[in-house]
């Protein structure tokens, strides 16, 4: 059965200049214990939609339609009393920068213990000790010391370990962590990817990781949606994206990682830049930036189309899909597809090391 | 670098200024308040024209026609405003004490002003051991309140100079005196602005073209700091207004004889208590709509402009 | 903390020797003392003595030396008009000054907080933007103006609160004269501290509504809503405390002006404390007095401001670290 399931999620916001989408038709499940990644730049929605599945998209943001199911009670019902009891307990949430996530005035004791209060029946000395029985499983050195401690007291690296260990007081079933490393050091980075990795593993708690980085998300997720401007255009499994993205999008996030160039050459960048919410191109969001784009493009929406291993919403993809089908004698497709699409995806992925 | 053409940035400064005034028309309550504004500065500018008796003429106050009740209550179309305990006209005495309010407050905020963009722009510019000695000068003169400081000198200068010969330099000494006691709020945001400005590349270019430290400062930093001040001196001078009433108010700003809102304010008090409150009231609303008006604008400027006033 | 504390006393210490520098002027420099002690009748000759012997032909330095000196020992000087120490003069006002700041502190605390709260948490609801309307207005309008409609309603109009002095007081321990433990001293007490409390409590209410709402959009309290806190807890514990870290240092700087603020109040209510008293020495041109009340009032500020700084330390665990390292 499935933990989460995401049906047509469309999330809106209010502004003076109207009502504006900025996330449509947004489906996605999730089993338990499983790891997935939302990718995208910034403005694809993928942090909205990580705060909209715990109801908490800041005020112009409403959810317009669809539905958020936990274990098939619907969410997006519940008032927000009822939603409290989600928050933190079934679903906890691991933010961007650890810096700024820490309440600076409270001690890591006091927001560790109050989170465990608002959600049990525990007696303030259980609850420090479930406190501290956490933060050795992040790997504190000296969790009491550090218990009585104020956030600006810990390194940035430690914080992220700390709000970790406030993600993991009540064993939730899911954690959805936004953008984690992005703040940290690239050295703390792989050790807080591992730790979230493995925290995940040991208890059996699923994982939304949110990032615009595929190489992050390469060591992490065993399936990756990619998201553009508030749609998803491609999912599947971490392995098969990286290997043979197929949307031009996804291709596009592949170059312009760091690995992907040569040294002394410059990035490959996609050109342009995510359009706003206030002026989403016609037709399919990207055709603006893609390198392939047709006439179709700009008017209609390509549909998701499954290649047998990931779905993917692109007309380039359809029309070959098609042409293939016509062959009929074909059922492999990507060695083809790769030489049509893009040369510089020979190198292959394994050299980033998924760890 | 990348090459900018000034023609192109004084275009994007001044769209950026017609946009605000733009934004500044649709709001009716900052159009309001600026048209009372203009009113009472147009009314203060005329007031010997407007005024219906001069009030430099002796025969101005006569006992016979003191406590004369409104127009509208008493019916004497003489005293549309009604008359204060000396029988002088109160409209008339409204408009020369508007105008002196609005004079000192003005003239006062000027004062401040410059002396607080010329320390702001000394020490932010210099910065080190200065800066740090006049910043220190500021958080002190700051922590003692503008009011009371002023209170205390004005009290002293009254000592000094006895009331009879305090009388005639009144006004100088207000101006003078709100006008020192509140440098440190200009200072500390020029200061703030020249900070974030040195940072920045231009300034740099500046002196190494052997631009003099004087005029980088004056024409290329103090231009940046044009919408912080703004706020700054439309605010203060609600305050300074505030200053000099409750100054006068104590009996330490303007005589009876040349009086001030404040002073108006102070005399009728006394006679709230005998039933002619109006000699009292009218003067307080002309006060607070003043003061009200000018805050509004101020808030306006805040919002809109949003720059950070440095007030700690 | 030690060195914090040590750079605060140092900084006291330099404006309390500026404003004694004042207030010695003021004393020995203003109008002519002797002329002062003695009237008219007093030979020229018998004048000069008296100067040498009060030690006015000194030089300058010597004399604030001397001062000084006496002004340690709690001697600064005789009172022209009550012909005591001024010290002493000045110190039995003190509690009724104190009395009255305080009512009106605790008057700005309890209703500015859950005001500003209020219309923090709920900025689109009526009584948000009825507060907030108010206290534009309130900040409009000069404290003897709010004073002089306090006393015209309660005391003339409905006649349900006395307008001058402190009423039935009390000396409790030997030395302190309160109006707190009579309910007459409580009526009398009720007008002058409402409009102290009422000049200051607009721009609190702002203040706390604007700071508050930048906390509410950070991101701990995002975080703090992720982990399902009720928000009561959130805005309470974690706002407010944030909330009044930059309140506290401009409650610190607004203490001067509440200082201001009682003269003012002081003068219209009749109220016998410090602030009436030095209102009473100007006229008078009692200039040791003027000069006490100076230095009474210079050390009460500087009291209050390394107090506020501590209590700010006390709030903000960031200052407590930044002394820990040294």
């Amino acid at each position: 059965m499935e933990l989460l399931n995401v049906h047509n999620l469309n999330v809106n916001f209010q502004l003076k200049q109207g009502d504006l989408a900025a996330l449509i038709d947004i489906s996605f499940s999730l089993k338990k214990g499983e790891r997935i990644a939302f990718v995208g730049e910034s403005g694809a929605g993928k942090s909205i939609l990580g705060f909209s599945i715990v109801n908490l998209i800041s005020k112009p943001g409403y959810i317009k339609s669809g539905s958020i199911k936990l274990h098939d009670n619907e969410l997006s019902h519940l008032s927000n009393r009822q939603m409290r009891h989600i928050r933190g307990k079934r679903i906890a949430m691991i933010f961007q920068d650890p810096m700024m996530t820490l309440n600076p005035v409270l001690t890591i004791g006091e927001q560790m213990v109050e989170a465990i209060l608002s959600h049990t029946d525990l007696r303030k000395k259980e609850a420090k000790n479930l406190a501290i029985e956490k933060l050795v499983q992040v790997h504190i050195a000296s969790p009491e010391n550090r218990f009585d401690q104020y956030p600006h007291e810990l390194s940035g690296g430690m914080r992220q370990r700390v709000i970790i260990a406030i993600a993991l007081l009540l064993t939730p079933d899911i954690i959805i962590a936004d953008e984690p490393t992005t703040a940290l050091d690239v050295t703390i980075q792989a050790e807080i990817l591992e730790l979230l990795k493995q925290i995940c593993d040991d208890n059996n708690v699923a994982l939304i990781l949110i990032s615009h980085d595929l190489g992050v998300v390469s060591r992490v997720a065993e399936r990756t949606i990619v998201m553009y401007a508030g749609r998803i255009v491609e999912q599947g499994p971490t392995l098969e994206i990286i290997n043979d993205p197929q949307h031009p999008y996804t291709q596009g996030l592949l170059n312009a990682l760091p690995q992907m160039s040569l040294p002394g050459q410059r990035l490959n960048q996609i050109s342009g830049s995510m359009p706003s919410l206030l002026d989403r191109p016609s037709g399919c969001a990207f055709h603006e930036r893609c390198p392939y784009a047709m006439d179709k493009c700009k008017q209609g929406l390509p549909e998701f189309l499954f290649n047998g291993v990931s779905h993917v919403a692109c007309f380039m993809v359809e029309d070959m899909l098609e042409d293939l089908n016509n062959d009929a004698d074909s059922t492999y497709f990507d060695n083809e597809l790769d030489e049509d699409l893009d040369t510089s995806l020979e190198i292959q992925p394994q050299t980033r090391g998924s760890k | 670098m990348k090459h900018i053409n000034k023609e192109q940035v004084i275009s994007t400064k001044s769209k950026h200024w017609i946009h605000l005034w733009h934004g500044f028309l649709s709001d009716k309550i900052a159009v309001l308040s600026l048209l009372i504004f203009t009113f009472y500065c147009l009314i203060s500018l005329a007031a010997p024209l407007i005024a219906p008796f001069d009030v430099r003429d002796p025969s101005f106050m006569s006992l016979e026609n003191s406590e004369i009740a409104p127009y509208w209550i008493d019916g004497d179309s003489r005293f549309l405003l009604g008359t204060d305990g000396q029988g002088r006209d109160l409209l008339s005495v409204i408009l020369y004490g508007t105008r002196l309010s609005l004079t000192i407050g003005i003239f006062a905020v000027v004062i401040q002003g410059v002396l607080g963009i010329c320390i702001g722009l000394i020490a932010g510019y210099f910065g080190g051991r200065l800066d740090n000695f006049l910043m220190r000068c500021a958080d002190i003169q700051l922590s003692f309140s503008n009011m009371m400081v002023a209170i205390i000198v004005m009290a002293l200068f009254q000592t000094v100079f006895g009331i009879a010969s305090y009388q005639h330099l009144a006004m100088y000494i207000l101006i003078l005196v709100i006008g020192l006691a509140e440098w440190p709020l200009f200072a500390r945001t020029v200061r703030a602005s020249v900070l974030a400005e040195k940072q920045k590349e231009y300034i740099d270019a500046a002196r190494i073209m052997g631009i003099g430290s004087g005029r980088i400062m004056f024409k290329h930093i103090l231009p940046n700091t044009v919408s912080p001040l703004l706020v700054i001196f439309t605010i203060q001078i609600a305050n300074a207004i505030i200053a000099e009433a409750a100054l006068s108010f104590l009996g330490l700003g303007m005589p009876v004889t040349q009086p001030s809102l404040g002073s108006l304010i102070s005399s009728g008090f006394s006679y709230m208590f005998s039933g002619a409150w109006w000699i009292c009231v009218i003067p307080s609303i002309t006060l607070i709509v003043l003061i009200l008006v000018m805050n509004l604008l101020g808030d306006w400027l805040r919002d809109h402009l949003n720059p950070k006033v440095y007030k700690d | 903390m030690l060195h914090f504390l040590f750079r605060r006393v140092i900084q006291a210490i330099i404006v309390m020797v500026v404003i004694s520098i004042i207030s010695f002027l003021v004393q020995g420099r203003l109008g002519d003392p002797v002329q002062q002690m003695v009237g008219q009748s007093v030979s020229l000759e018998d004048r000069e003595n008296l100067r040498e012997e009060l030690g006015l032909n000194d030089s300058l330095v010597d004399q604030y030396m001397r001062f000084a000196k006496n002004a340690i020992k709690g001697d600064l000087g005789v009172s022209y008009y009550y012909k005591e120490p001024a010290l002493e003069v000045i110190l039995r006002k003190v509690p009724a000054t104190l009395e009255l700041s305080f009512s009106a502190i605790v008057l700005i605390i309890v209703i500015s907080i859950p005001c500003g709260v209020i219309a923090a948490i709920r900025p689109k609801s009526l009584l948000s933007k009825a507060l907030m309307f108010f206290s534009s207005i309130g900040l409009s309008v000069p404290i003897f103006i709010i004073a002089i409609f306090l006393v015209y309603f309660f005391s003339v109009e409905w006649q349900i609160a006395p307008s001058f002095g402190r009423g039935e007081t009390e000396v409790i321990f030997s030395f302190w004269e309160t109006g707190f433990t009579s309910w007459d001293g409580l009526q009398h007490l009720f007008l002058p501290s409402l409009s102290l409390a009422l000049a200051l409590m607009p721009l609190f209410v702002r203040l706390i509504r604007s700071e508050m709402m930048e906390v509410l959009q950070s991101e701990y309290i995002k975080f703090a809503w992720a982990k399902g806190l009720s928000p009561m807890r959130i805005y309470f514990v974690h706002a407010l405390k944030n909330t009044l870290l930059p309140i506290i240092t401009v409650a610190g700087i607004q203490a001067g002006t509440l200082v201001a603020y009682t003269i003012l109040t002081e003068t219209i209510f009749q109220w016998p404390g410090m602030g009436f008293l030095f209102w009473d020495a100007i006229s008078r041109v009692d200039t040791p007095l003027i000069s006490a009340y100076l230095m009474v009032v210079g050390a009460m500020f500087v009291i209050t401001n390394t107090l506020v700084d501590l209590i700010y330390g006390l709030v903000n665990p960031t200052v407590r670290l930044s002394s820990h390292g040294l």
